[in-house]
């Protein structure tokens, strides 16, 4: 059991090598959350506060990024700040995936009026722009919270992994070691954990990835919206504030760049992670491009 | 069944206008506090309420003319009525300007800018996409395709924040934002067009820029399908010139579920105008969304977001209702 854990873990570890835009995006995520890990330990985080420092300083050798207009150190607003957003993505990625898996599973699974019901829901949901609620959520909370967001993309997470799932359980429904498995009398529980969850988790896990994505962009979206956290300091609301005082034609490029470089890094990185992925699950991808 | 498929689809449209009205209504009440007492809060900040007796009369009748007074099943059904009919309500800020009159108002900006763009960048997306999967393609397309992808990662709002510090604050080429120079007035001539392109240029610039990838991605799925088909195979053994086989039997059959998507991301126009309205200053519906959540007003979210569901519904039922025809597969 060991031996073939290790087995493929090493297989898992020459697949990446082999593979330069799965290396190349782990390796962007990967510096992200070291600056976030290991940034507080030459950068007093304290920085972040507003008026901890003088505001508007261009960048220099006290303030490496220079500080923004609320007097805040920029350096470690962004590194305070990418963790929230990486720790907001993950939670509503989670949530997601597994609330989707479920669904999909029982859904494709049973068929029939049960699946009816999920699918017509997931259709459902899938129509409505989840930018549309969390404003309408946003706008009446009136103070947010990292945690209080994340929960709420959560629950708007979970439709694309459903129809995904879904779709494959369909297909695996009909293959014949299921029909084997169902003749030799296993019950649907063992059926669906021995025979079917093996073969969708490499689907699952690529649509944990576009979820992750998805929940960081619907995140992000809400906050350069100015409807984010207030208390703790985040890339888009650091943003947002920029947007406000107008910092872009005041030449303060030290405000606004680092956020979006960061979070240029970050999207860009999940891409890569979520195209490797997609090529592993649909091998005819891989021959082009 | 095909009725039976028709129908199902018209009820799935209803249920989503109905749950969108629906949510749109709960929402905003189980925050604590009330519209009026949350505008009556702001004026207090500003110093500008008196307080007193006179206040809760104003209070009062402000509550009855927007139905507060009323037991909430009352207000529920007649807010439904009411939106169902497109009847938005009165914007809290500009009373008594009407919902829908301020989204009417704005729809064109947004209309006009996003569908240009979503159209411009499908139609190089879907072609540079079928380029990639072509086995006779010039070696540059696939170098240069891929960092459209890659592209197509970034938000198209912060691609527009760095296109205007370069192009309108450093070099000074464009303007930094707006529809149109303030000051001039909007009238139909020449002058005043020219004015209205050369500030859409760099909102639609970075909305085809991070959208071409997605459009090729897709395209390139789909071409390498149809490039395994059969008659593809027969095609090249007639003989048929290249240019031939590649539009005329390869891309046109591939295009046909690009359309689709088309459709819906022409629908769902209105809601990813939010972001980069917001970036330009663009007088579309996003940037009315915007101001009014800066305000607090209420009504004129509430209107906006139903209006950004509406859109993408509308457009959905209409694809599925068309799809049918396309491919008959489809109806179960």
């Amino acid at each position: 059991m060991i031996e073939s854990f290790i087995g493929r873990g090493k297989a898992a570890g020459s697949y990446i090598l082999r593979t330069p835009k799965l290396l190349l995006g782990l390796v962007m995520l990967g510096s992200l959350l070291l600056l976030g890990l290991v940034g507080p330990l030459f950068v007093d985080v304290d920085k972040a506060r507003p008026i901890s420092v003088p505001p508007r300083k261009p960048p220099s050798a006290e303030y490496p990024l220079g500080t923004d207009g609320g007097g805040r150190d920029v350096l470690a607003v962004i590194i305070v700040g990418t963790p929230q957003t990486l720790r907001m993505g993950l939670l509503a990625g989670i949530v997601g995936v597994v609330l989707g898996t479920s669904l999909g599973l029982i859904a494709g699974y049973f068929g029939g009026r049960i699946d009816m019901v999920i699918s017509t829901a997931t259709d459902t949901m899938l129509t409505i722009p989840p930018l549309a609620i969390l404003l309408v959520v946003a706008a009446s909370v009136r103070t947010m919270s990292v945690e209080n967001m994340a929960i709420i993309i959560a629950l708007l997470s979970w439709m694309f992994p459903a129809r995904t799932i879904r779709a494959q359980v369909l297909s695996l429904r009909e293959q014949p070691y299921v029909h084997m498995a169902r003749l030799a009398g296993l019950s649907d529980i063992r059926i669906i954990f021995e025979e079917i969850m093996p073969n969708i988790l490499p689907l699952a896990a690529a649509s944990f990835v576009g979820a992750t994505s998805g929940a960081i962009l619907a995140g992000i979206g809400l906050e350069v919206l100015g409807m984010g956290p207030q208390r703790t300091p985040t890339l888009g609301m650091t943003i947002y504030w920029a947007q406000l005082y107008s910092a872009l034609i005041n030449g303060l490029w030290w405000w606004w760049l680092p956020p979006i470089i960061v979070l240029i890094v970050l999207f860009v990185g999940l891409f890569l992670v979520s195209a490797a992925m997609d090529e592993f699950v649909n091998p005819r991808l891989r021959k082009t491009g | 069944m095909k009725q039976a498929y028709f129908i199902r689809r018209l009820i799935m449209f209803f249920v989503v206008v109905v749950l969108a009205a629906t949510l749109n209504f709960i929402i905003p009440r189980l925050a604590p506090g009330d519209p009026i007492g949350a505008v009556l809060e702001e004026l207090r900040a500003r110093g500008a309420s008196t307080g007193g007796d006179a206040e809760d009369e104003i209070v009062a009748a402000y509550r009855a003319r927007f139905g507060l007074d009323q037991p909430i099943y009352i207000q529920y059904f007649r807010f439904l009525f009411n939106t169902l009919r497109f009847d938005l309500g009165h914007s809290i800020s500009y009373y008594p300007q009407k919902v829908e009159a301020a989204l009417l108002r704005s729809l064109p900006w947004t209309v006009g800018l996003l569908a240009i763009s979503t159209v411009m960048s499908f139609a190089a997306g879907s072609f540079f996409g079928a380029m990639m999967a072509w086995p006779r393609a010039p070696g540059f397309m696939r170098r240069f395709v891929p960092m459209f992808m890659v592209l197509s990662a970034v938000p198209y709002y912060l691609l527009g924040l760095i296109l205007v510090y370069i192009f309108a604050f450093v070099m000074r080429l464009l303007p930094l934002g707006g529809a149109y120079s303030s000051g001039t007035v909007p009238e139909m001539d020449l002058d005043f067009l020219l004015d209205v392109v050369k500030h859409g240029v760099l909102p639609a610039l970075s909305i085809v820029l991070t959208s071409v990838g997605f459009w090729a991605l897709g395209m390139r799925g789909v071409m390498v399908t149809v490039l395994g088909e059969d008659y593809l195979t027969l095609a090249e053994a007639k003989g048929l010139p290249d240019r031939r086989i590649f539009f005329a039997y390869a891309m046109r059959n591939a295009l046909l579920p690009q359309v689709t998507s088309l459709a819906i991301a022409l629908g769902t126009v209105a809601s990813g105008s939010v972001l980069v309205e917001v970036v330009f200053n663009y007088p579309g519906i996003g940037w009315l969304l915007y101001n009014a959540l800066r305000s607090s007003d209420y009504y004129m979210v509430q209107g906006v977001t139903f209006f950004l569901v509406l859109t993408v519904a509308v457009s959905v039922l209409i694809v599925d209702m068309i799809y049918p025809l396309l491919d008959p597969r489809i109806e179960r």
